[in-house]
């Protein structure tokens, strides 16, 4: 099947009905792997226990950071090539990248207090993230709020693609300012910092939560083709109504 | 090195917090389907139907 093959809802629809299974499937088996390597993982030799939370807390910043890059893609989509499934899949993914930036914030915030002693310091990480969520929130209004679906898109794409300048500003805000949050310890020049016995389940987390990500994804993007079908057919049922009355 | 009892109160509110917005998320698209399909239904049944389904 090629791609361009994917832009027609009903065939992508059939595709999301066949790899599903082995998405959910994937996902619950990566979980399973990775929790268990987690809980009996070593402690890290300064922080202690509280190196557990780093298991949920890096893959969520990095799925929250995913979600707008894909948004972005998916914005393009809507603005240049006005693919039909690029609308669907930018509005999919907002409310599951914002849970993933909320997740991020909260276990930032609980791993913060026993280790720097305290919950939130307004330095350029933090507060880098934080402005993540607010853009997603943002978006989510915009797709939802709209009258004219269309036109919310268009807005809610055109903002997408201006909030993903925060990307950079996320990913090198620990390099351009002198912030609480550590520097790049994983994806850096000279490899990860991180003792191999910490760093494998790290891993495994990411790749499971990805699959979490992905699978939620092809669902609510699945939902958003149906929501669009059943817009059509009730525009579909007034107007017959008003031509019956007429 | 901090002890255990100090930190397991954070590390076990890390997790409660990422399982539970984790559930809504699974929820919320679950439900969706749901009540669509049931919508989607419906709608059939009063005879409504897309232009691109008559020609099927």
């Amino acid at each position: 099947m090629a791609l361009i093959d994917l832009a027609n809802p009903t065939r992508f629809l059939r595709l999301v009905q066949r790899v599903l299974p082995w998405l959910i499937a994937a996902t619950v088996v990566l979980f399973v792997i990775g929790l268990y390597q987690s809980v009996n993982a070593p402690d890290d030799y300064q922080q202690g226990a509280t190196v557990k939370i780093m298991y949920l807390h890096v893959p969520s910043a990095w799925l929250g950071m995913m979600g707008w890059a894909l948004m972005s893609a998916a914005a393009l989509g809507t603005l240049v090539w006005r693919h039909p499934l690029a609308d669907v899949a930018g509005k999919a993914a907002a409310p599951i990248g914002a849970a993933f930036t909320f997740i991020c914030l909260v276990t930032g915030s609980l791993w913060g207090r026993p280790t720097w002693g305290t919950y939130w310091v307004w330095d350029a990480r933090l507060t880098s993230m934080l402005v993540l969520l607010l853009l997603y929130l943002g978006v989510m209004a915009l797709y939802w709020t709209a009258e004219d679906p269309g036109r919310g898109s268009r807005a809610a794409a055109v903002l997408t693609l201006v909030g993903a300048l925060n990307l950079p500003i996320i990913k090198f805000s620990v390099d351009w300012w002198n912030t609480l949050h550590q520097t790049e310890s994983i994806f850096r020049m000279g490899g990860p910092t991180i003792a191999p016995s910490i760093l494998w389940p790290l891993v495994v987390m990411t790749l499971a939560f990805t699959c979490l990500f992905v699978t939620l994804h092809l669902m609510a993007m699945r939902n958003e083709i149906l929501r669009r079908r059943v817009r059509t057919m009730q525009l579909m049922q007034a107007q017959a109504l008003a031509e019956a009355s007429a | 090195m901090m002890n255990f009892a100090a930190q397991s109160g954070f590390i076990i509110a890390a997790y409660a917090v990422t399982a539970f917005v984790v559930a809504m998320l699974i929820a919320w698209v679950v439900l969706d389907h749901t009540s669509l399909r049931r919508v989607l239904g419906d709608l059939e049944e009063q005879g409504v139907t897309r232009r691109a389904r008559r020609g099927e």
